[in-house]
């Protein structure tokens, strides 16, 4: 019954307080802005175009220590009058006159009041600016050539504004530890560290493990672990990304490329169905990390390790890149048409129910959607993926691991649950019912499809579309080349319902074909003929034929992704961030 | 748009009949065959057994090419900048880390492969002058293409 709910829906927006709005002067402009807001976010909001005030150890997803100073702004209140003398009256839009204090106040930790005044630059607040870097600066080594952070550290960015250009320290710096091992995945540099307990506040806070702290004190403060632990859970990288300056570096990117040359693609990780947003950094087609991105709908600011980490599924050694097609026992290198044509002719020989085709999870909605239309050409009655389960965490890793089964759902298949027509297939082909097998993206002899290498060689025609050679792709009689989603375009659905696309970003060795291209050319080529030639017209075509994506287009999903379908999945971390923001803990 | 109008120079006779000209013209030609011959004066260098070098200007670009520093270290720790700097894209550097019981393990990184395309490079002197390291150091080479043995 959808009309009661959106009117309770309505109701309930009504019963909700407004937010109390404060006027407050911002660089000498007057802005409206929610009570309570911490000043730093309201120069963010008066800006509008993303920046704030220079800060370091201010996260907005973090408690504010308020320890890095770097945020130091000039704060201005209207005065209050001497006893006796009048109150100085307000101008013709109702604003007080503002006394400005005299010395300067944290934005970070600072809410705004009424009739409040933000000077975020001026003599005042240069001078403190320089001040703070001058003292970042003294026992900062000169690592800037060798430093993976270099080109990305905010320390680097603010003493290009506020830095002098030379040092008037003239005493020893001080030596601390280098190339520090803290964790399996991370290396820390002290003498880089400025102390702003960024990542000390990360695993406390969000992660649930409070493994690093600071230890001694004065100059001579380092950060550590815990003695006898390690920065090793799984969000740990995060806090690589979080470290303003090069102090945490990742074992894994260290040294590979500087940031510099890294091209940044916007996608979704497809490491687990929660699809973090993510952005792939590659050179030249080459990827090198994968970044989150911020999506408030899905994974906040962050991602799990386990996700950074599935870019080296591209550095496979025995990957496919050429199209083949097996003549006289041996495959032999062929053109894509060629190989189509060569399946398209052995597939119309079978009769309808002869043909199985599975395909899988990981596979984008445009290539699903084209696996039914080529399950409905071949009269293919047995299409199914490969379900695959882990154990969720109370963060982000979602128990699905398949980056699409909502996908697979909605496009493929229908009102069985994913994985259940495995058990058919097989038997199918145990029997000889079954002759011919359409492996997308699948190896077919992986225990949850059950089937021995005997038996792809029993088939009659076995056609696999993949990327690393292997069992299924040895016996298959056509092999297409395909890319891995770091290499494509298109769009998927998480565990949660959300639709949001693929950036591509890497680029795919040697003939690999876009997926969606090679089923394209085989539903063309065994009749079904169409005439698409872009993934948009693709996913314009799948919108008009699937109702759930009626008057959708890629464009219209956006970089943050759009809300599809209603699934009972939650995320626990934005559970805990809301817990934490309702608590006052965060902005 | 003004016109400047010029006169023709009045010529004398001799400048008409040219003759006096093709007379000191051949003179001088004579002269310089004449000192040649005599082994006073030499016209063309026979390069490549004779050369220049010597008289290379102090800030001549040549070859680029890495140094090492006073203990024999190569002092690239592969920053990259230069491969960013570089205008027509010569440089390629794959940087590695310093094994941890190299005996400059300290620096932590060093180049795997520094690779300068000389067929691209343009001598422009970009990278000796971006280099924080003073690691790399245009020569005076000039003749750098092969020859056969």
């Amino acid at each position: 019954m959808p009309a009661p709910e959106t009117a309770t829906a309505e109701a309930a927006e009504e019963e909700k307080p407004a937010v109390e709005m404060v006027d407050v002067q911002i660089d000498g402009a007057w802005h409206q802005v929610p009570k309570g807001t911490r000043m730093i976010e309201a120069v963010r909001m008066a800006r509008g175009d993303g920046s704030t005030v220079p800060h370091y150890c201010y996260h907005p997803k973090l408690t504010s220590p308020g320890n890095c100073r770097m945020c130091l702004v000039q704060m201005g209140m209207p005065p209050r009058p001497a006893p006796g003398a009048q109150a100085a009256a307000p101008d013709a839009d109702g604003h007080l006159p503002i006394s400005w204090m005299p010395r300067p106040v944290i934005a970070c930790a600072n809410t705004v009041a009424p009739n409040m005044g933000i000077r975020t630059d001026g003599e005042l607040v240069e001078e403190v600016r320089q001040g703070v870097m001058e003292f970042l600066l003294i026992n900062h080594p000169l690592d800037c050539p060798i430093c993976d952070q270099a080109g990305e550290c905010s320390l680097q960015e603010f003493s290009v504004e506020y830095g002098k250009g030379s040092s008037r320290f003239r005493e020893a710096k001080v030596k601390k530890p280098k190339n520090v091992d803290v964790g399996p995945r991370i290396r820390l540099d002290d003498e880089r560290c400025i102390m702003c307990s960024r990542c000390i506040r990360f695993s406390r806070e969000i992660a649930d493990e409070d493994v690093l702290g600071f230890v001694d004190r004065g100059s001579r403060t380092v950060l550590a672990t815990y003695p006898g632990k390690e920065l090793a859970h799984n969000y740990s990288l995060n806090t690589v990304d979080l470290c303003p300056v090069g102090a945490l570096t990742s074992n894994d990117f260290r040294f590979r490329q500087r940031v510099w040359f890294l091209k940044e693609t916007e996608s979704v990780c497809t490491g687990c169905g929660r699809g973090c947003n993510i952005q792939v950094e590659a050179r030249e087609g080459e990827v090198l990390r994968l970044t989150p991105r911020e999506n408030n709908d899905v994974n906040s600011s962050w991602m799990c390790d386990h996700g950074r980490m599935t870019y080296h599924e591209l550095h496979v050694a025995d990957r496919l890149t050429d199209h083949m097609i097996k003549e006289g026992g041996r495959h032999q290198v062929a053109r894509r048409g060629e190989a189509v044509r060569y399946a398209a002719a052995l597939l119309k020989v079978f009769k309808p129910g002869e043909v199985a085709i599975v395909a899988s999870g990981r596979m984008t909605n445009e290539e699903l959607y084209l696996t039914r239309k080529l399950a409905a050409v071949l009269e293919a009655k047995l299409v199914d993926i490969i379900p695959r389960e882990a154990e969720a965490d109370d963060y982000l890793f979602a128990a699905d691991q398949n980056p699409n089964t909502q996908g697979a759902r909605l496009l493929l298949c229908g009102r069985s649950k994913p994985g259940n027509k495995l058990a058919k297939i097989r038997k199918g082909i145990a029997a000889g019912e079954i002759k011919a097998v359409l492996s997308l993206g699948e190896e077919l002899t992986d225990e949850r499809v059950g089937l021995a290498a005997e038996d792809l060689a029993g088939l009659s025609f076995l056609l696999h579309l993949g990327t690393v050679m292997g069992v299924t792709a040895e016996a298959a009689q056509v092999l297409f080349a395909g890319s891995f989603p770091m290499e494509k375009r298109g769009s998927m659905i998480n565990v949660t319902g959300r639709l949001q696309r693929l950036g591509g970003g890497g680029i795919a060795p040697g003939a690999c074909a876009d997926d969606w291209e090679v089923l394209r050319d085989l539903i063309a080529e065994l009749g079904g003929g169409n005439g698409i030639y872009l993934l948009e017209e693709l996913f314009s075509e799948m919108a008009r034929e699937v109702s759930k994506l009626k008057g959708l287009s890629l464009g219209k999903i956006g970089s943050q992704g759009m809300h599809l379908i209603d699934s009972k999945e939650c995320v626990p971390l934005l559970r805990k961030e809301a817990e934490r923001r309702a608590s006052g803990l965060i902005p | 748009m003004a016109t400047v109008t010029v006169q023709r120079p009045k010529l004398s006779l001799a400048e008409k009949l040219f003759l006096p000209g093709v007379l000191k013209g051949l003179a001088i030609t004579l002269g310089h065959a004449l000192r040649m011959l005599r082994g006073q004066k030499k016209v063309t260098m026979q390069y490549p057994e004779e050369r220049w070098d010597a008289n290379l200007p102090e800030h001549y670009r040549g070859a680029p090419a890495l140094v090492t520093d006073e203990h024999g270290r190569e002092r690239c720790v592969s920053c990259q900048l230069c491969e960013f700097i570089c205008p027509p894209r010569a440089i390629t550097i794959v940087p590695e880390e310093i094994p941890g019981d190299d005996q400059w393990a300290k620096v932590e990184k060093q180049p795997k492969a520094f690779e300068i395309d000389m067929i691209r490079c343009i001598y422009c002197g970009m990278c000796e002058e971006v280099c924080p390291e003073q690691a790399i150091f245009l020569r005076k080479d000039y003749a750098i293409t092969g020859t056969l043995p």
